[in-house]
């Protein structure tokens, strides 16, 4: 034993056996354990990196508008000419049919009614639809976080108005909910005090998706801290003294974060398919800001003489939601293998 | 079992009233919706506004207002701003429509969730499983109105085996009836088919390792009937739970983009349209009608799961 006499050693510690290294006795941790699961998944991981690469690409949106389309996403280019094959043709024929998908460098996916390169429309587009649907699903996270550990940690009074509460926003048809508050919302901004928030900012889709998937994630947690409230660590902590923050914030909390997680990267993806949703019913992001749902929205007028316009968006929504369902799902598996987290749309 | 009852029925008339409240504070709080100003048009001078505000009664208190109009949804008077047609009527008239859009689509979803979902079970982990798996989460990755127009654009228009829609009712040509709605029933079903199965292949699994089923086996009854008789129908409790909560939202307002793609004239394309026009009676009226129909299967699902469980016992909460 290498400790002097005289100092208390820590309890608990069995010795490492001679001829074992001591990485390999080295205590695993839950999280090590889900990442060794994920790690197993390759379907999952492979998807959870196509989405961080449609992320880097659509980051990547001015390098492309700069240095190969030479246009911005918002730029008209009607009367603009542009050579295919040795011939000029114009971007918008006169009889309003834009040109199509192919390798003529600029339009790499075509041009939209009003001339507007598609390829930068997509990448700006995808920033928007991106951020909006992260931006919101932090929104809905902080919010069902807090309501959940007040429901279950407070119970009585404080649950009752609270969870009466998520069962009006729950009864709401939420698309009517959302397309309310996207309408009014535009035609005047949000002032709340100080806090000034414009009619076409993006900020009023996020703060609408936000809410509106509140309950949704908020029961769920409510039910596991209801649950992890009745546990000895619990009445250890009050025992030593700590208080109900304290215990909401460095006890109950952590045990909740694999479910905080999980539910995280799949409110991203139903927040993106409804912002979309939302764009396409015209209470969602303004035009002319680009995004996924708005250019459906333009592009289904058109779809009959110019069908990439509604085709080539919608795919991205798919590949970037599917990618986020498939890797959550793994996720869960990893992190919870017995855990049942519904989401719903 | 009554006590029970009359406490939902009071939780349920608590619910809508808040939700109408909302309604109407969103339309009358935010600033710049002043129903007035917008139906005297842009360029209107004051007086034409404060006549229009005089006529829809939009100079009273706002108490009043939201009395008046609660008077007028229980009276069957409410009409709307920009139209001034019956609000009642017009949701009436919708109803057949997304009545035959969502039953047809509903039936299509829960025989497809359930036929998936049971060989995804069956065949965990092999080749079946991952690749419904696949298509289940495809499925609930898709953006409805954007399958419908897709739908509409390769089938309808290119192929020409389905007609560009547009409803026909079921009373003037049943094959017609029939025939229209074959691309909307699918396109609502695809979300849900995804769902559904996913969530019925997890129970299954669960159930599956049940003492009952070892038991079962142990008697000597076939596999086939243990699957069945005993994992299946045991499964599908928490599926019949979902279905009536999403069945409800679906009716309620969910199935608006689908009728907007296909221009089906039901309720949610008449949402939709006052949406358009920023006409508060209608959404409100709208709204209601969609939150009464989620709010009512919310209960019957509680009360029919108090039946079909007898392990849930009446006095306390429901399950989420």
């Amino acid at each position: 034993m290498t400790g002097s006499v005289g100092e208390i050693e820590a309890p608990g510690i069995p010795p490492v056996p001679a001829g074992v290294a001591p990485d390999a006795v080295r205590g695993r941790s839950p999280w090590y354990l889900a990442w060794v699961r994920l790690r197993r998944n390759r379907v999952a991981l492979g998807f959870g990196v196509l989405f961080i690469l449609i992320v880097l690409v659509c980051l990547a949106a001015p390098l492309w508008a700069d240095h190969v389309a030479h246009t911005g996403p918002d730029a008209n280019h009607i009367t603009d000419k542009v050579l295919i094959d040795g011939q000029e043709e114009y971007v918008v024929s006169p009889d309003g049919t834009p040109i199509g998908p192919g390798l003529h460098g600029r339009y790499l996916l075509g041009a939209d009614q009003n001339g507007r390169d598609v390829m930068v429309r997509l990448l700006y587009g995808g920033r928007t639809s991106i951020f909006i649907g992260v931006a919101a699903a932090l929104v809905t996270t902080v919010l069902a976080v807090l309501v959940g550990l007040l429901c279950g940690y407070y119970r009585g009074w404080i649950d009752a108005i609270l969870s009466r509460i998520m069962d009006v926003v729950w009864a709401f048809p939420v698309l009517l909910l959302g397309i309310a508050l996207g309408t009014t919302l535009a035609l005047g901004g949000l002032k709340i005090g100080g806090l000034v928030i414009s009619g076409d900012s993006v900020w009023i889709p996020i703060m609408i998706i936000g809410l509106v998937y509140v309950p949704y994630m908020a029961r769920p947690i409510r039910g596991e801290i209801l649950a992890l409230r009745e546990k000895e660590f619990v009445e250890a902590a009050v025992a030593q003294g700590k208080g109900p923050i304290r215990i909401m914030v460095s006890e109950l909390l952590p045990n909740v974060v694999s479910t905080i997680i999980v539910f995280f990267t799949l409110n991203i993806a139903n927040n993106m398919l409804l912002e979309s949703s939302l764009s396409f019913l015209g209470a969602g992001v303004r035009p002319p800001s680009a995004s996924w749902g708005t250019m459906i929205a333009d592009g289904y007028q058109n779809i009959y003489t110019a069908p990439h316009l509604t085709i080539v968006p919608g795919a991205m929504i798919v590949l970037t939601v599917l990618a986020l369902n498939v890797f959550g799902d793994g996720l869960r598996d990893a992190l919870d293998p017995r855990a049942k987290i519904r989401l719903e749309h | 079992m009554l006590r029970f009852a009359v406490r939902r029925l009071f939780g349920m008339a608590a619910v809508l009233f808040a939700i109408s409240v909302i309604v109407f504070l969103i339309f009358n709080v935010i600033p710049n919706s002043d129903p007035a100003q917008r139906i005297a048009g842009k360029n209107a001078n004051p007086e034409l506004i404060a006549r229009v505000r005089a006529d829809l009664g939009l100079d009273q208190s706002i108490v009043t207002q939201y009395l008046t109009m609660m008077k007028q949804i229980f009276t069957g008077t409410l009409t709307s701003y920009a139209s001034s047609q019956n609000v009642g009527e017009q949701i009436w008239k919708g109803l057949p429509a997304t009545l035959s859009l969502c039953i047809g689509a509903a039936v299509l979803w829960m025989a497809l969730a359930v036929v998936f979902g049971y060989l995804s079970a069956v065949h965990a982990g092999k080749f079946t499983d991952r690749t419904l798996t696949i298509l289940a989460l495809v499925g609930i990755s898709v953006p409805v109105f954007w399958l419908a127009a897709i739908l509409l654009y390769y089938l309808s228009f290119k192929a020409q085996i389905f007609p560009t829609s547009s409803y026909v009712p079921l009373t003037k040509n049943p094959g017609q009836w029939a025939y229209h709605l074959v691309l909307p029933w699918i396109t609502l079903a695809v979300l849900f088919v995804g769902f559904y199965s996913r969530v019925l292949r997890s129970n299954m699994l669960d159930v599956m390792n049940e003492d009952y089923v070892r038991t079962a086996r142990a008697k000597g009854i076939s596999e086939r009937q243990i699957r069945i008789k005993h994992v299946l129908r045991n499964s599908m409790i928490p599926i019949i739970t979902l279905f009536g909560l999403d069945f409800g939202a679906v009716v309620g307002g969910g199935a608006i983009l689908t009728e907007t793609v296909f221009n089906i004239n039901g309720v949610g394309l008449y949402a939709g349209q006052a949406i358009g026009s920023l006409d508060l009676p209608p959404l409100m009226g709208v709204t209601m009608f969609g939150a009464f129909f989620i709010v009512l299967f919310n209960t019957v699902v509680d009360v029919l799961y108090a039946f079909l469980d007898p392990r849930i016992r009446l006095g306390e909460a429901a399950p989420a």
